[in-house]
């Protein structure tokens, strides 16, 4: 075999190898909507997407999924507002403050955290987190958005602790040592320059949490309560639209309304997570734009 | 020398001027004292001492790994960040021993400014670059800092370049550009003595000329202290040379004596090119 043939032969398996993750994208893409898209048959894209009553197997069945956005928004933006604080801050000590060999101890637990399988957390979550917060607020049932925001929260934590990290920690030296050089203090280093230098990262971070926190569907099933019916507290049980997918798939028959509906949501979701990696994409293209290229 | 026709003097601002008012009558600004650092085990600088004069340039020489990053990073206390270093010894500046345990760093880096090797601008506009420092040091006042930003960039002899695109990213300019405003960020905020490490290694030969001009212009006003790996430098602007060797400063004294007739073997060695 002549060794132009080989280098060629090497090239189209790499090639492939490449296009495969492309070729799962189409199917899966191919599967969402040609299963999704006819619910839109039986009810018109604006009552499927701001109705508000999920009543899939009545005789007249309705299938509004507002309140599974909902449910789902509202979980995840809980779970941002527990994960970003303190998983910045916690990156920022791991980073910049702590020791070496303390630094050496707490990435791997830190990272630890993001191997443990997600039904383990709803079972935390449905032992120790839903009681106190039953306690605490004094609540009919523990089970509610608040509790499944934090049980997110904490899933959330390594991946947003461990990309700020990977970011602070990629901002050159030289930045810092400037920054003492001109008489800054480490807490003025930190908040004025390693930061912001970081903000792509820890913006990029976020979304990406973000995007987990959405896709999340077993803790979620567990803790969050599962009604689906909008209610504006953060204190009653919601329902999120993965864990309305997953509960419900069982049930349905193939090719019914409710089949249909279900797809639809998850079209819907795919759409969102696509929105996040976009924004992240975009976020981090624009602060790298800013910094390195000239003007 | 290269002669490069386009650089403007630096234009004098009275109120920089009186840093040279808190030098004592031997006209000496830092008086170093048996400076002695290690990292862990290892012992870099030994027994270092000797005093730097007021508005002149000290060079300091030395092949590579003899201690002379590691002395200039002890004028500013940049070695604190290092957890494994220990410094012993004193340095005294404006009569306080800038090792004293209650002498915050921060203070000290008011008063001795910085340059490095490569050229780090922060990753923010060229106005921010020196209204960062100034900030710090409390000046609020938006036109204030945009007085002492301007002053200290004309000082730095960037002005002409940059004055059209002072709210550009500082990674727009040129590696020499970005290295002068990195000189004006440690001009704007004002201090007696200005450390370089090294800040031409970096930069092309005619970016290097502007610089060596940069610093004989600024010795009126600072005390300037260079590190440097190239010999003809050191001749060429220095007034002071000293003469690191394995931590240990073989020999200290003027440029012209130290480079035309060195009292020291080692030195002659040195700077005849037998080693190093």
């Amino acid at each position: 075999m002549s060794r132009k043939l080989k280098e060629l032969i090497i090239k189209s398996i790499l090639l492939f190898c490449a296009l495969s993750s492309l070729l799962f994208l189409g199917g899966i893409v191919i599967v969402l909507f040609t299963q999704g898209l006819p619910i839109l048959k039986y009810v018109g894209i604006g009552e499927f997407l701001f109705g508000t009553h999920w009543y899939p197997t009545h005789e007249y069945a309705e299938f509004g999924i507002l309140p599974m956005i909902y449910g789902s928004l509202i979980i995840t933006l809980g779970a941002l507002i527990f994960a970003a604080p303190l998983g910045i801050l916690s990156a920022l000590y791991i980073a910049e403050v702590a020791p070496f060999w303390l630094k050496e101890i707490m990435k791997p637990i830190v990272e630890l955290l993001a191997c443990i399988p997600s039904v383990i957390y709803g079972l935390f979550g449905v032992l120790l987190i839903a009681p106190i917060v039953q306690k605490l607020f004094n609540l009919p049932i523990g089970l509610t958005a608040f509790s499944a925001a934090i049980i997110l929260g904490i899933m959330v934590l390594p991946t947003v602790t461990s990309i700020v990290e990977d970011a602070l920690s990629s901002i050159p030296k030289e930045y810092k040592e400037a920054a003492f050089a001109v008489g800054a203090t480490k807490w003025e280093t930190m908040t004025k320059i390693t930061l912001p230098a970081a903000a792509s990262g820890i913006s990029t971070a976020l979304i990406l949490g973000i995007g987990r926190a959405i896709g999340e569907t077993m803790a979620i099933l567990m803790v969050a309560g599962g009604s689906a019916r909008i209610v504006f507290s953060f204190l009653k049980p919601v329902r999120a639209m993965t864990s309305t997918i997953a509960s419900e798939m069982a049930e349905t028959v193939m090719g019914s309304e409710h089949y249909y509906a279900l797809f639809g949501i998850a079209i819907v979701l795919f759409i969102m997570t696509l929105c996040f990696n976009f924004i992240a994409d975009r976020i981090s293209y624009q602060f790298h734009k800013k910094f390195t290229a000239t003007r | 020398m290269v002669k490069v026709a386009n650089i403007n003097p630096p234009k004098i601002i009275p109120a920089l001027l009186d840093t040279t008012s808190k030098c004592d009558k031997n006209n000496t600004r830092l008086k170093i004292e048996k400076l002695n650092v290690s990292f862990g085990k290892n012992h870099v600088l030994k027994d270092v001492t000797f005093n730097i004069k007021c508005n002149s340039i000290t060079a300091i020489i030395g092949p590579s790994g003899c201690g002379k990053s590691t002395f200039i990073r002890c004028l500013n206390r940049m070695n604190d960040i290092i957890p494994s270093a220990r410094i012993t010894g004193k340095i005294i500046l404006d009569d306080i021993n800038i090792y004293d345990p209650n002498y915050e760093p921060y203070e000290l880096r008011k008063k001795v400014g910085m340059v490095f090797q490569k050229p780090n601008p922060f990753p923010k506009s060229i106005i921010e670059n020196l209204a960062f420092g100034l900030r710090l040091h409390g000046i609020k006042n938006k036109r204030e800092i945009e007085k002492r930003v301007v002053s200290a960039i004309k000082s730095a002899a960037l002005w002409d370049e940059v004055k059209n695109r002072l709210h550009d990213s500082a990674f727009s300019l040129s590696g020499g550009q970005q290295q002068r405003l990195c000189i004006a960020r440690a001009l704007a905020i004002e201090p007696e003595v200005i450390l370089f490490d090294e800040p031409c290694s970096a930069l092309d030969p005619i970016s290097t000329a502007k610089i060596e001009d940069l610093m004989i212009n600024l010795k009126q006003r600072y005390t300037i202290i260079i590190v440097t790996h190239n010999l003809q430098q050191a001749a060429r602007i220095s007034d002071y040379t000293g003469f690191l060797y394995l931590g240990k400063l073989v020999e200290f004294g003027e440029t012209t004596k130290l480079f035309t007739a060195p009292k020291e073997k080692l030195t002659e060695n040195y700077i005849t090119g037998r080693f190093g």
